[in-house]
């Protein structure tokens, strides 16, 4: 299948994004509101998913490389790199840990409560 | 043979071919410290130190390839799209939920580095430390961070939350196997989610979905936060 049709669409809504992050000051980054504008436009049915498919499974199935040059950059950051791993180390480890229950708990505790039988409704008093 | 190193050929034949020999050596070790971009970025970093290639001809040479992480973020909106139908069963839990887990991610990220007195850049490197690359990276621009050190940050959170992540949820009894696949996803993103998938299909579905509403949460939450805690 050609590719190109997917590959349009995909860019088109990129730049749709960097539109909108201009209308709303760079507050959202345009990728992060190119990727709700294609999503919107998916549930609408405004945009036929099929010739998106192949492009976005491409992309997302080797995003690991896209971030590698970005990654190597790192080199001019080894100083404060080296100076701040204490911070950096624990900071993602006990918010890791604190999203992880966060997110777990809260959801567990929408299901519970949605389960459970409605209690029965007291007569009001005259 | 300075210009032919210099040349983008060159460049980008040399990162896909260092990441697809780490992604080989990761698939036949599977050891998770061992990630693929763990291992290319010393490489390449190495590399450059060694044949004296200035830094700034390997960015020239991989634009096209950093190009794509923006296609990628895209891209990610159809992967959502993919999974609407979890999200209409469980839309309020879940977006409340993640929102909770994004603000709590960010909050206890900015007091902790405070704490130890990090520097603003380094803040707001870590800040967006649970969404997946490509979108952690922008918004770390966009905030005044250092997009490299938010690329390796979420690579270690989403290694160490994929290796915690089960037992924590273990430990806190939760059980309910949507609540461990969106812990997952919400908190370590594709290595949570490649987690989330050894657990069961509807862990991996869910958890998949988490990436993209995390990302979407934490891209309007980092400059809110920020505005909040000054």
């Amino acid at each position: 299948m050609n590719a190109l049709p997917g590959i349009f669409i995909i860019l088109l809504f990129y730049a749709l994004g960097e539109g909108a992050a201009l209308l709303l000051q760079g507050f959202i980054p345009g990728s992060v509101l190119g990727m709700l504008l294609l999503f919107a436009a998916l549930c609408l049915k405004w945009v036929r998913p099929g010739p998106i498919r192949p492009v976005a499974k491409f992309l997302c199935n080797n995003m690991a490389l896209f971030f590698i040059p970005a990654g190597v950059g790192i080199v001019d950051a080894l100083d404060i790199l080296s100076a701040r791993w204490q911070a950096i180390l624990t900071a993602c480890a006990v918010s890791t840990v604190l999203v992880i229950a966060v997110v777990g708990l809260t959801q567990q505790e929408f299901e519970r409560r949605r389960n459970r039988p409605l209690p029965e409704r007291k007569p009001e008093r005259p | 043979m300075i210009s032919l190193l210099d040349s983008e050929a060159f460049i980008l034949s040399l990162v896909t071919g260092v990441y697809l020999l780490s992604l080989w050596l990761y698939r036949k070790t599977k050891i998770p410290l061992l990630h693929p971009v763990l291992v290319s970025i010393p490489v390449l970093a190495l590399f450059i130190r060694c044949t004296g290639m200035p830094y700034t001809a390997f960015e020239r040479g991989s634009r096209i390839i950093d190009f794509l992480l923006g296609p990628t973020v895209v891209a990610l909106g159809y992967l959502l799209y993919e999974q609407v139908s979890q999200l209409k069963a469980n839309a309020v839990s879940i977006l409340t939920s993640v929102f909770a887990g994004s603000a709590v991610g960010i909050v206890s990220v900015v007091l902790i580095a405070r704490w130890f007195s990090a520097e603003p850049a380094l803040i707001a490197s870590l800040e967006p430390k649970s969404v997946t690359t490509p979108i952690a990276m922008s918004i770390a621009e966009k905030s005044g961070g250092i997009p490299s050190i938010a690329a390796v940050a979420v690579i270690v959170v989403g290694i160490f939350g994929g290796i915690v992540g089960p037992f924590i949820l273990d430990r806190l009894g939760v059980t309910s196997r949507i609540a461990r696949g969106l812990a997952l996803g919400s908190a370590a993103h594709g290595l949570g989610t490649a987690r989330a998938m050894e657990l069961g299909a509807v862990e991996g579905a869910i958890s998949g979905l988490a990436i993209g509403v995390m990302g979407l949460m934490t891209a309007v939450l980092v400059p809110v936060i920020e505005w909040m805690l000054g």
